[in-house]
């Protein structure tokens, strides 16, 4: 009888409290081991140094150049003119810099997961969904965690944008300096998308439009989740159909909202990093990320809420229908991985194929370039594709957390090689921030799931939900 | 030789009361042959307690038998019988082949999974079909029960018990093989 509500308790807080220790101590472990030259991990970094040194404009020249790339986007240079060798002197990416692309890979990815709550439960609605009636609060409160999202999304843009975008340099936009000579750092191709950055100030000055449109995302997608929370709070206490259709308009509205804000957000957030590049799928793949990453959570909570005597109606039909989503948006997600890759493959077009080469031909990263693939496409779509496996607990949790931490090598890869380039290393900084923000965001979700009962009590679909048989 | 079946027949009406009929024939130890039904009922199987269909698994192997197909055609075509240039890349360029692959699986699994379904439930075209009822094609469902098979229960019980559960009909058909 108690169980109709998630109990927080102080165990799974003691638990969540140790991740998230243990994730701070990790952290300083990586800064410690950085920082005294026990390059276990950041081997890349002697690796850079010793590159970037014989490259004394010698015969190691060519090398070194193929080694950094062509177009290293996250090094001042733009080194499609060679001879600008000391930028890159001058950024040696050591510990912190990893610290702040790892901060912004996590925030990608956790606000990804949130907004993937609220799409979830806004397509319930708009789709006039039964069967996952009993489950809707999950995706609710992982939504829970867009706010603190936005608010760290917007201090880390604002205190590290030199660390994560090129296109934040003002001394990109300007073809000749104050006195007239001409700017070598300018960079046209930059200076051509500058207003969709800067609009309306002038180019290099502050990013207007780029933090209004996440401002105006954010608030929009609080906005919605608030009034979908509280229909929903309303529903449970006075009952009746209208709070359905109230939630049924504003899902709606939510989805028209997410399906343009989404894609904008992929290419803010993630597609200017590597400022030069462009790909017309590139917000359906961070959406397919999200999305597919998202639904594993959901699934996953479900799965541990049953398994610890929650959620009792929940039958192994609702689980074969959780595993179906998860099975087959894992199988979306290889689906625009490969529309994006196949295209820029066959064209072949030098500034389009870089972003592969950075990623695929590059020895650093092609190991995770191939271990992305392995775990969101190769390993689920073998775990669950039998009937039996979406429909037994086990087969559910493990293919979930490969997904989960799969989507998360999906972004690293994403941001990584455009940002700290050769000196990007996985490592326990990684694991570490990883651990902090997982916990802390489980804390804001599990939080807000003890706040109402597990499942919708005046919910017009109860009975559909119940009977519910594939 | 006798090549013919005795069946009694319970109709219904109602497929709630046809699945609660369903497990109340089958706990009172009454061998069901098979329940005939216009549209598709929901629990049906589970009640009637089939086993899992495998055809999931013939599915499974034409799918691979299509990717095996493919990547074999595609690579014995354009990397061995006239290596072609496309593109500027290897003659063997497996993220070129992917499409086809893909195509190839997806189809030879769906054509072999709807062949082994007509095989295994004897279906074809010039096939002459034996309907018990022809009401099941309308809005009765039908449940057959093989008198043969339940030797051990009286016939007038069997007919009682259908009519217990709800058959709004108790019939007898003899069907020539």
């Amino acid at each position: 009888m108690s169980k109709e509500v998630f109990d927080f308790s102080a165990g799974i807080k003691k638990k969540l409290a140790i991740a998230f220790i243990s994730g701070v101590v990790l952290l300083l472990a990586g800064w410690m081991l950085s920082s005294t030259g026990g390059h276990e991990e950041e081997h890349s970094e002697d690796d850079h140094t010793e590159l970037a040194e014989a490259d004394d404009h010698g015969t190691d020249h060519d090398a070194a150049e193929t080694m950094e790339a062509e177009h290293h986007e996250g090094d001042d240079g733009h080194v499609a003119e060679a001879g600008e060798h000391e930028a890159e002197e001058e950024h040696e990416k050591g510990w912190f810099d990893r610290v702040v692309i790892d901060l912004w890979i996590n925030n990608v990815y956790f606000t990804g997961l949130a907004l993937i709550g609220l799409f979830f439960f806004a397509i319930q609605y708009a789709a006039q969904a039964g069967w996952s009636t009993y489950i809707l609060r999950i995706p609710l409160s992982m939504a829970s965690w867009i706010l603190p999202a936005g608010i760290l999304m917007l201090l880390t843009f604002l205190f590290f944008n030199h660390d994560i975008f090129h296109w934040t340099h003002s001394d990109l936009y300007n073809e000749f300096n104050a006195d007239g000579s001409l700017n070598t750092h300018f960079d046209s191709l930059v200076a051509g998308k500058a207003s969709f950055f800067y609009a309306p100030l002038d180019a290099g000055t502050f990013p207007v439009f780029f933090v209004g449109r996440m401002v105006v995302f954010f608030g929009a997608w609080i906005l919605l989740f608030r009034k979908l929370r509280s229909l929903s709070n309303l529903e449970d206490q006075l009952g009746g159909t209208s709070y359905w259709y109230k939630m049924r308009r504003t899902s709606v509205a939510f989805l028209l909202i997410f399906a343009v804000s989404s894609s904008i957000a992929a290419w803010d957030w993630i597609m200017s990093i590597d400022v030069h590049w462009f790909s017309t799928m590139f917000g359906w793949y961070v959406f397919a990320s999200w999305f597919v990453a998202g639904l594993a959570l959901i699934t996953l909570i479900t799965v541990l809420l049953k398994e610890n005597g929650y959620l009792t109606q929940v039958t192994s039909n609702h689980l074969h229908d959780l595993g179906k989503f998860v099975f087959a948006f894992s199988i979306f997600w290889t689906y625009i991985w490969f529309s994006q890759f196949l295209l820029i493959y066959y064209a072949n077009i030098p500034e389009e194929s870089v972003y592969f080469v950075e990623r695929m031909m590059n020895d650093k990263y092609s190991t995770v370039f191939y271990v992305n693939l392995i775990m969101n496409f190769f390993f689920p779509f073998l775990v669950l594709i039998t009937r039996d496996a979406k429909r037994l607990n086990v087969f559910l949790k493990i293919a979930c957390i490969v997904i989960i931490l799969g989507h998360w090598v999906d972004f690293y890869l994403m941001v990584t090689p455009g940002t700290l380039g050769e000196s990007g290393a996985f490592g326990l900084t990684e694991i570490g921030l990883y651990l902090v923000f997982g916990s802390a965001f489980l804390f804001v979700v599990l939080k807000a799931l003890s706040s109402y009962a597990l499942v919708p009590k005046n919910h017009p679909m109860l009975e559909e939900a119940k009977n519910h048989h594939i | 030789m006798s090549d013919s079946k005795n069946f009694i027949l319970g109709v219904y009406d109602d497929e709630d009361v046809l699945l609660h009929a369903v497990s109340k024939i089958r706990g009172a130890g009454i061998k069901i042959d098979e329940v005939y039904s216009p549209f598709p009922v929901h629990g049906l199987d589970d009640e009637l307690g089939y086993k899992k269909s495998k055809l999931p698994i013939a599915a499974f192997l034409f799918g691979m038998l299509g990717t095996t197909l493919a990547l074999t055609m595609q690579i014995w075509m354009l990397g061995i019988d006239w290596p072609m240039i496309i593109g500027g890349k290897n003659f063997v360029a497996i993220p070129d082949f992917i499409p086809v692959t893909f195509e190839l699986t997806v189809l030879l699994a769906a054509f072999g999974m709807v062949g082994t379904f007509l095989v295994s439930s004897d279906l074809k075209p010039w096939k002459d079909p034996k309907l018990l009822d022809i009401r099941i094609t309308d809005d009765k469902h039908i449940m057959a029960i093989d008198l043969a098979k339940n030797k051990a229960v009286d016939a007038a019980q069997i007919g009682s018990a259908l009519k217990d559960s709800g058959a709004v009909e108790v019939n007898d058909k003899k069907v020539e093989e």
